[in-house]
């Protein structure tokens, strides 16, 4: 194993701005951000709809927001052929409609709960997706 | 008022993301490739997120309400059963294909790029069919 691309200092600041909206939202709002929950009561649910498409236009705001104060460029790279990324899409949200949470809502809302539940699906998921890199990896 | 706390909590949470990098897919399949060039950035991540949530969480989850809304919303389910672990797993193996989970999915359509845009349609439409099942 070699460390590469290492930057730990934006990595734990934006980190402790999503704990802060995590944070936030529970104070203020009373509910645990879970963007997979959130996102797909929007799709299935009339429950909390105003907020949860609220929630998911400020997800969008918020790069062009930095951008725009920052002045800096956002880059991103996605290699991934079209029929994986339908794959990969329908996996994602199947999977975590299937076990209610996602990074976010079992990865963070639920481990700051110490929610068994959520440490088990965060390290199922952490696991399949190291599995998942070194396989494709050797294909 | 609770309306204004989503739109902020979901700009707070998109800068998040951008400036940790997790809505670059390259970042986060990074982090997953432990066996060969691993970037730990990820797991900063997360701890920067549990030390500001978890003492917050412990804090406020005994006061009568959330400052505007009448209750709090805390899940109860504790069961872990096979729909836990069997999505877990679709989850994990999406992710570890594409780098991208809901959150930097759905952040990412601001740069309108083509891929993430196939994604997100696609995770809704995962969304759904699970709906169906659960």
């Amino acid at each position: 194993m070699n460390i590469v691309n290492f930057t730990p200092v934006s990595a734990l600041t934006g980190g402790l701005l999503i704990g802060l909206s995590v944070a936030l939202f529970f104070i203020l709002n009373g509910r645990m951000i879970g963007i997979s929950g959130i996102a797909s009561n929007f799709l299935v649910s009339k429950n909390n709809r105003v907020d949860n498409f609220l929630f998911l236009v400020g997800l969008i705001l918020g790069p062009l927001i930095y951008s725009y104060t920052t002045g800096k460029e956002i880059n991103i790279s996605i290699s991934s052929s079209l029929i994986l990324l339908i794959i990969g899409g329908v996996l994602v949200g199947f999977g975590t409609k299937l076990s209610n949470g996602c990074t976010s809502g079992h990865g963070i809302s639920g481990i700051s709960r110490f929610s068994l539940r959520s440490i088990i699906a965060t390290i199922t998921f952490m696991i399949v997706g190291i599995l998942t890199v070194l396989i494709t990896g050797i294909l | 008022m609770n309306k204004i706390v989503s739109l902020l909590c979901g700009i707070i949470f998109g800068i998040g993301l951008v400036i940790s990098e997790m809505i670059n897919p390259e970042k986060v399949l990074g982090f997953l490739n432990i066996f060969r060039d691993w970037d730990p950035s990820l797991a900063f991540v997360m701890i920067g997120a549990l030390i500001v949530s978890t003492p917050i969480f412990h804090f406020f989850k005994n006061k009568n309400k959330p400052v505007f809304s009448s209750n709090f919303s805390i899940p109860t389910n504790k069961e872990i059963d096979k729909k836990l672990i069997i999505g877990a797993v679709f989850f994990g193996s999406g992710w570890g294909l594409i780098g991208l989970c809901p959150g930097p999915a759905i952040t990412s359509i601001a740069l309108l790029n083509m891929s993430s845009a196939i994604f997100v349609i696609s995770m809704f439409i995962g969304f759904y069919l699970g709906s169906k099942v659960n």
